[in-house]
């Protein structure tokens, strides 16, 4: 089995009195894809924004390689090599999409993505470079968000809710690369609410429910019934009263 | 010709609002901080002028030497310290901050320096003033502080716009969250913006020394006037904050042509006009009001 790079234990985060994750352990290791679903609120984006140090955990601890993150700012992880592109894409708005990469860029570890690299990756890009980003489409837009990210050259990303408000042939072009982002070594975790977008691309998935794991297995390994029952809690169809007992 | 004259007093007052202002822009546009001891800061900085260079032997003027980039160094030092440790609170903590600390800088300058006015002295410049008409005067001094307020929004344009710490300045204003995911140590960052803000107001404090007198407490009406040149000009907009300030100082010299009374009532009555036709001020984004 290939290395650990990123190992969760224990995580549990508050927001106020709300438990929004509770006592949630995984690991993902190098190369790998590790799909985290659940519906609104189940705390997926949550455990991603405390893995990039955006929020502070109660319990528990991530580690990075063997070095333990606890006290470690966000700009700092990314130096490590931990990059989020953050749900709702969250570019400079007042900068050209090359902005946007050149910032991503600054403080860049070495390794395959550079500026130039992403614009071969997304060739529409260098005809647009000095544009707005608000004159981008969503799609665009996301991608410039990848782009952004990947130009740190993390050992791992983190892809917080990819689809989120975009047409699904944008959906597909966008996912389509990563398998491209993965040969480059580079290990991902993505949160996605849309479970058949998150169960195709991944080697494993992870399902969240109320901030609790309720599943773990690889997509050849999971029914869409198990699925459906960790996702929503219960199975929406008719359920035999003995098997919701034991449930 | 007299409106001429009044348009040519305005520009050159709004010059000096537009200096005293940009570091006010900045820090509100940069750090969300309204710092209520802009003003104070600008007086600290002509007391430590006049009372630091007898010391060090030189022209009062060649004081912004020493005196600027000690406020740079101050403003980070702050930033770093008092600043930050509000932010980190809540909004409302920065406003009580900075208005403590003008209370506490205003009370401190009275209790060194008394309530006499003081004034950078420049020597005889100060008087002289380029005649080119017959009812035409303008003020050598002002007319330097125009050039250097035009000098310092130039220069602050070229860093923000082509240099990678003055596009990380608009990273962390445009959002702080994802420049911090993007690597960028925002407080840092806050830290530079501060110092450039310090370093303005310094610069525009001896301004204000060399044109007229300044005592303790002259902090205050400057600030006001500051705050009304960044909303007529739009927030977060460097060019804005020098119109503003013209535009400020066109109102006020042409209150005063019909009564000196109604120097102070023009400018405040564009300000509020402003507010009501365009709150987002002339060259502001509507979106930045959010």
């Amino acid at each position: 089995m290939s290395e650990v790079v990123l190992d969760v234990r224990g995580l549990s985060v508050y927001h106020g009195q709300l438990c929004a994750v509770d006592d949630v352990s995984f690991v993902l290791r190098e190369g790998e894809i590790l799909a985290m679903i659940g519906a609104n609120g189940a705390g997926k984006s949550t455990l991603l924004r405390t893995i990039a140090g955006l929020h502070h955990p109660s319990a528990g601890s991530i580690s990075f390689k063997g070095v333990d993150l606890a006290t470690m700012t966000p700009n700092r992880r990314v130096r490590l090599g931990l990059s989020l592109v953050p749900e709702g894409r969250r570019l400079f708005s007042s900068m050209t999409l090359e902005e946007n990469l050149q910032v991503g860029a600054h403080r860049a570890n070495k390794g395959p993505f550079t500026i130039e690299r992403i614009y071969e990756l997304f060739d529409w890009m260098p005809s647009r470079r000095k544009q707005s980003t608000w004159q981008l489409s969503g799609g665009e837009q996301q991608a410039v968000a990848i782009g952004r990210a990947l130009v740190a050259n993390p050992k791992v990303l983190l892809l917080d809710e990819l689809s989120l408000g975009l047409a699904p042939i944008v959906i597909e072009r966008i996912y389509g690369l990563v398998p491209e982002i993965v040969s480059q070594g580079v290990s991902i975790l993505i949160v996605e609410q849309d479970v058949a977008q998150g169960v195709a691309v991944a080697d494993r998935v992870h399902c969240l429910l109320e901030g609790r794991t309720s599943l773990v297995g690889t997509p050849e390994e999971l029914t869409s019934d198990q699925i459906d029952r960790a996702y929503f809690g219960s199975d929406l169809r008719e359920v035999p009263a003995h098997e919701e007992l034991s449930e | 010709m007299i409106w001429l004259n009044v348009v040519i007093q305005g520009v050159l007052v709004g010059g000096f609002y537009a200096l005293f202002a940009c570091g006010l822009s900045l820090m509100f546009g940069v750090l969300k901080v309204i710092n209520l001891a802009h003003g104070d800061m600008a007086v600290v900085a002509a007391y430590v002028a006049v009372f630091l260079t007898p010391h060090l032997h030189i022209a009062e003027i060649w004081s912004l030497l020493v005196v600027v980039p000690l406020f740079a160094l101050v403003g980070y030092v702050l930033q770093r310290t008092l600043i930050q440790k509000s932010i980190d609170r809540d909004p409302f903590t920065t406003l009580l901050v900075t208005f403590g600390l003008s209370v506490v800088i205003e009370n401190l300058l009275l209790e060194i320096y008394t309530a006499n006015a003081q004034t950078v002295n420049v020597g005889a410049i100060g008087y002289e003033s380029w005649h080119p008409g017959s009812i035409f005067y303008i003020s050598y001094v002002s007319l330097g502080v125009l050039v250097a307020a035009v000098a310092v929004l130039a220069i602050l344009q070229l860093f923000l716009s082509h240099t990678g710490t003055g596009r990380l300045v608009r990273a962390v204003a445009d959002d702080r969250e994802a420049a911090q995911l993007s690597g960028a140590n925002y407080r840092h960052i806050f830290g530079i913006a501060a110092a450039i803000a310090f370093a303005t107001v310094a610069l525009a404090g001896i301004a204000y020394g060399m044109q007229t007198q300044f005592a303790p407490t002259s902090g205050g009406v400057n600030l006001l006037f500051a705050f009304e040149a960044v909303v007529i000009g739009g927030i977060g907009s460097l060019w804005g904050t020098l119109v503003g300030g013209i535009a400020l100082g066109m109102a006020q010299v042409f209150g005063a042509h019909f009564n000196p009374e109604y120097q102070r009532l023009a400018g405040d009555v564009l300000f509020l006009l402003v507010l009501a036709v365009r709150p987002q001020g002339l060259f502001g984004k509507k979106t930045s009001l959010s």
